[in-house]
């Protein structure tokens, strides 16, 4: 009932190849746009914003990355921390040793170096494939972190091997509050991401994907595969790179390069598991249910432990937070193996023909 | 119906109750991490804490204002300690100091707190330069930091030596953990090497340093008169028993005190006996405090560690000094702002910067020779840089000194300099301490 289609013809090929060809679909991201632009800068607190929304969407930036060159492309990575650790580092450098940069051609710029990383170490992808290829990647995430360490000119010579971000200033205003970094985040997020759906809808997408289905194939039917290969490396690690540009600059502050461990590339690698290998939307669902249930666990723990006087020893809260947590990926991977986009699409499917299944 | 009525009723009845009766009291947040690789550290740290908190509560409180803290787990991550702390700043009527106990932790946190002005402690770690309250207004590393605590060492080398002096033409080298931690000493090391011409030989360890044996070759090549080890959970016991394998004397090595735990010796068995390390607190069970918890406090059966054999453990003790830190911040600031009162995080940082506690003041609380004796200042947040040294003697850590401080002036000079450099990078005017009543 909820998503007939009935009676909306498509009449031109714009209207075919709209990235949303059903009406209630557009009106519902339509809605979310509204509400994640207007109503919530206007109503959430400022914890919503730096603890929960900000990191939220910063990872879901980075999930959106490795889902193009592991969901798209089918190239298996654990290196993305190290390309957010490189496009930290780098925009961090543009800032400080080109004068009046504007900010978001640094982060820009901190991407492209991301990216030139990212074409570097995916050279190993022409040659090697799935798992080989995963550890060639590890490589990225041990050698960057190290560079970044060993090597005092990345860091300004800084004696702890830490940078502190320049404060966030666009064409004269200064992103200091929360909600101000916010709306900056949420608005870079969302280009990129409108900019992903594209490009996998069109010709670039199309290769990766059937490079991802079977490269021999594709070579046959005329794909250049290093192309397509390298070209899924750069774009991802853009993505990646500019996510750590926003970690450092509108969450963290301050960074040092262990921020951005082999942790946190395993943690994104499971935001795209859980969320939907190769869709743009469970890029969002996997950072929600990897960034967000953990908290919500630990309040609820606080929240039993505090107003019900249901006590629970804190190491025993603390190791219970883990286990359901893990119990819960173990839930829906054995519900819903394609991640939980692929449970939204089984919904949609459903709500088509309520109340009438037959 | 009726039922669950009842119950919402009930549950809202409660929640009230609690949140009023969380007001007449001053709360702590406790970002504290009990899972995990560093849990061990975590668990007694922020267990000694709290032990503390309870012993002040079941004396009365500070003048008649009970402690009341809420704890959130970090998992010792930046990004979850940052959630933490951005959840609890605000609870129950508001925090009044952080304590995170983890470098990139409090890194995350540096322009927050400047911002929320809640007060940082960061007891015992980094940054060095944090020292100095003019640019640092918000963040108390009281007690030592990386950089007088490795001043410390060499003036401790130099003691053995018979005087700073005879360290020239001596071979000190300085097997690091290789992250901003292991990083911080660098810069004092070296200066002191120019200053008292000794040869500093740095040898880096990645983390999280389960293999070191080609670390251990180079220092017994190169003969080293000292190895300072300055590691971090793992690389603590797997580089004393590299040092047995290779032949080095274990009595030549001073660590670091975050390799001065028992849980960083044990687990390297006979190989550590000797092994001296550095100690911001001294341990035990003998100190009137520590008698008081036992008794009052793990007596009924309150403890936090569920492990009783941790009572008066190194990092144990430690939380109980950082419990005494806080508690007397507050009861300094009371003394200005209204005793019996619940303080603000303006007026504990007030308090914190004018922590004066005197040998006299220490052996009041029952803990004389647990910690030197700290004076806070505008100008200097640390108040005291004194190290004390202990050898670990294959069963517990007995002192080998009393505590003792390195070249401060020296230390001092950077800290000035590194702080200004970093009030110049992020547009700061720092403050005028002749100006600060």
């Amino acid at each position: 009932m909820f998503y007939r289609e009935a009676g909306q013809y498509k009449t031109t090929y714009e209207a075919d190849a709209a990235i949303f060809p059903i009406r209630q679909d557009r009106i519902a991201m339509a809605v979310i746009l509204a509400v994640a632009f207007v109503v919530i800068p206007l109503t959430a607190s400022p914890y919503l914003f730096s603890a929960i929304l900000i990191p939220f969407l910063i990872l879901s930036l980075a999930a959106l990355g490795l889902n193009i060159l592991t969901g798209y492309a089918g190239q298996l990575s654990l290196g993305s921390a190290a390309f957010m650790a490189v496009g930290a580092f780098a925009s961090y450098n543009f800032v400080l040793r080109i004068p009046g940069i504007p900010l978001l051609v640094a982060f820009a710029a901190g991407g492209l170096s991301a990216a030139a990383v990212g074409i570097l170490f995916g050279l190993p992808s022409l040659r090697i494939r799935g798992f080989y290829l995963a550890v060639a990647t590890l490589a990225a995430q041990f050698f960057i972190l190290w560079c970044l360490t060993k090597i005092g000119w990345f860091t300004n010579y800084s004696s702890s091997g830490v940078i502190t971000a320049q404060p966030l200033e666009i064409l004269g205003y200064t992103f200091a509050t929360p909600q101000a970094k916010y709306l900056l985040v949420l608005a870079i997020v969302s280009v990129m991401a409108l900019a992903a759906k594209n490009m996998t809808r069109c010709n670039v997408g199309r290769q990766w994907m059937a490079v991802r289905d079977m490269d021999v194939a594709a070579e046959v039917i005329g794909i250049r595969l290093m192309r397509a290969k390298l070209l899924a490396f750069a774009v991802s690690s853009f993505y990646c790179g500019v996510a750590g540009a926003l970690f450092a600059y509108a969450y963290l502050g301050t960074v040092e390069p262990e921020a951005y461990n082999l942790d946190l590339s395993f943690r994104i690698l499971f935001m795209i598991i859980i969320g939907g290998v190769g869709t743009v939307l469970g890029a969002f669902l996997g950072s929600a249910f990897i960034t967000l249930l953990p908290i919500l666990l630990s309040t609820a723990v606080t929240f039993l432990d505090t107003s019900l006087h249901f006590t629970i020893a804190s190491s025993v809260a603390s190791n219970l937070e883990l286990m359901v947590f893990g119990g819960l990926i173990i839930f829906f991977l054995i519900v819903e193996p394609h991640g939980l986009a692929r449970l939204w699409q089984i919904a949609k499917e459903k709500l088509r023909l309520w109340p009438f299944p037959h | 119906m009726n039922f669950i009525k009842q119950a919402w009723l009930g549950l809202a009845l409660i929640v009230a109750a609690s949140t009023a009766f969380a007001q007449s009291q001053q709360f702590i947040p406790i970002l504290s991490y009990r899972v995990g690789p560093y849990a061990a550290g975590g668990s007694g740290y922020f267990g000694g804490a709290i032990d503390y908190f309870n012993l002040i509560n079941l004396g009365g409180g500070i003048n008649g204002v009970k402690l009341f803290w809420e704890e959130c787990e970090t998992e010792y991550n930046a990004a979850r300690g940052v959630e933490c702390y951005e959840r609890l700043k605000t609870k129950n009527g508001g925090a009044t100091a952080i304590e995170p106990l983890s470098t990139g932790i409090a890194y995350g946190l540096f322009e927050r707190v400047a911002q929320d002005k809640i007060p940082m402690t960061t007891f015992g770690y980094g940054r060095g330069d944090s020292a100095d309250g003019r640019v640092f207004e918000w963040v108390f590393p009281i007690g030592t930091t990386y950089w007088d605590q490795a001043a410390a060492m060499i003036a401790y080398l130099g003691g053995k030596e018979g005087s700073d002096n005879k360290l020239k033409g001596k071979k000190i080298a300085y097997l690091y953990h290789d992250s901003a931690y292991g990083k911080e000493a660098i810069p004092v090391l070296e200066a002191l090497a120019t200053k008292l011409g000794f040869e500093l030989m740095k040898v880096p360890v990645t983390p999280p340093g389960n293999t070191q044996e080609s670390q251990w070759l180079q220092i017994r090549q190169a003969k080293p008169d000292y190895v300072i080890l300055w590691g971090f959970g793992v690389m603590n016991p797997v580089a004393i028993k590299a040092a047995a394998k290779v032949g080095y004397p274990r009595e030549k090595i001073i660590g670091v005190w975050w390799a001065g735990s028992e849980e960083d010796v044990i687990p390297a068995g006979d190989a550590a006996k000797g092994y001296v390390t550095a100690a911001f607190s001294a341990p035990g069970t003998n100190f009137p405090v520590m008698q008081d918890i036992v008794k009052k406090v793990y007596g009924p059966g309150k403890g936090n560690l569920e492990d009783k054999s941790r009572v008066g453990s190194i990092y144990h003790t430690r939380g109980i000094v950082y419990g005494i830190f806080m508690v007397e911040a507050i009861r300094v600031a009371q003394e200005k702002y209204g005793k019996g009162k619940v303080m603000t995080p303006t007026q504990v940082r007030w308090g914190l910067e004018h922590l004066n506690l005197s040998e006299a003041r220490i052996k009041e609380l029952g803990a004389a020779g647990m910690f030197p004796a700290i004076k806070t200042s505008c100008l200097d947040h640390e108040g005291s840089g004194m190290v004390k040294f202990q050898v670990w003697d294959g069963k517990e850590f007995k002192p080998v000194t009393g505590f003792i401080a390195g070249d401060r002036d020296l230390v001092r000079k950077m800290v000035d300099e590194s702080a200004a450099s970093y009030a110049v990078g992020k547009k700061l005017t720092p403050r005028d301490c002749g100006k600060e009543n």
